[in-house]
């Protein structure tokens, strides 16, 4: 079972390229069709300098680009089986546009345990910066993991 | 409705209606994604884990209630956005997004406002339940 041990650990940085095709192919599958993400112009009317990504993409950027999308869960023996997703968040501080190259470093912020050991609940945070060394985002997630009870 | 300089708490400016979530959108938002966890798309993992079928992944439902959001809020006044995944959606689930203005404020220099935000399905059992600021 994961412990407070995990808390601070990092992992490996993850470097992504935010690609024109694979940012449709979201669009298409979530029947997106506001033209801020679509067409140039309409980005540029909205104040983008290039073209803009929709709000929850960072978190799929940074699970597309990764080597092992799933590294924190063997890393900290979980089994992806009694993993579920609790909570997420986005912070944004500046755009992040097609053609950026962006740096995700997530790190473990809390381990709380929940219901006398059922779950666990981990906390993730992750900074992101683009190619420029801005610091365009900060996500936060909570990973409930369903352990399994003595009986 | 959009999000202006005009609005105030209690105004519902989110609300958007998706279609029916079929096996065919959980896979395509695997690849999409890049979260290949198998329990959303491979039903004999799902069985194996304990559930009667797959089921959406937290983040295509938030993807959802994040088109619905920059329908009506432009996205470059989008300051933070969190959700909490209250339930499992299902299969077929129809999903219907909302946001209410609670509160208005003034933060880093600019005046922003606070919204509440729910995603239900049609029996109206809430699946996401979350907030976002935006700038005014």
């Amino acid at each position: 079972m994961v412990d407070q041990s995990a808390v601070g650990r990092s992992f490996t940085p993850v470097t992504a390229r935010v690609e024109p095709g694979r940012l449709r192919y979201f669009l298409n599958t979530l029947g997106e069709q506001n033209p801020v993400y679509r067409n140039a112009d309409a980005a540029r009317a909205a104040g983008f300098a290039g073209m803009p990504v929709p709000p929850t993409y960072l978190f799929c950027l940074e699970m597309m680009d990764v080597d092992d999308p799933f590294e924190m869960f063997s890393a900290l023996g979980i089994d992806l089986a009694r993993v579920l997703h609790g909570e997420q968040s986005f912070v944004y501080h500046a755009p992040v546009l097609v053609g950026d190259t962006l740096t995700f470093r997530p790190r473990v912020a809390s381990v709380t345990e929940k219901k006398g050991g059922a779950m666990t609940l981990i906390g993730i945070r992750c900074e992101v910066t683009n190619q420029d060394g801005v610091h365009v985002a900060d996500t936060a997630r909570t990973i409930v993991v369903r352990n399994e009870v003595a009986s | 409705m959009t999000a202006s300089g005009d609005i105030k708490p209690g105004d519902r400016i989110v609300q958007k209606v998706f279609p029916p979530i079929t096996r065919h959108t959980l896979a395509l938002y695997c690849g999409a994604s890049g979260d290949h966890n198998p329990i959303h798309v491979d039903i004999d993992f799902a069985k194996a884990a304990g559930f009667p079928d797959v089921f959406a992944h937290g983040m295509l439902v938030m993807a959802y209630l994040g088109q619905a959001l920059t329908d009506a809020v432009p996205p470059p006044k989008l300051r933070s956005f969190a959700t909490r995944f209250v339930s499992i959606t299902q299969l077929g689930a129809r999903l219907t997004c909302e946001g209410t203005v609670t509160e208005l404020f003034a933060e880093a220099g600019e005046r922003r406002a606070r919204l509440a935000l729910t995603t239900r399905d049609e029996r109206g059992e809430v699946k996401l339940d979350g907030s976002a600021v935006i700038a005014l």
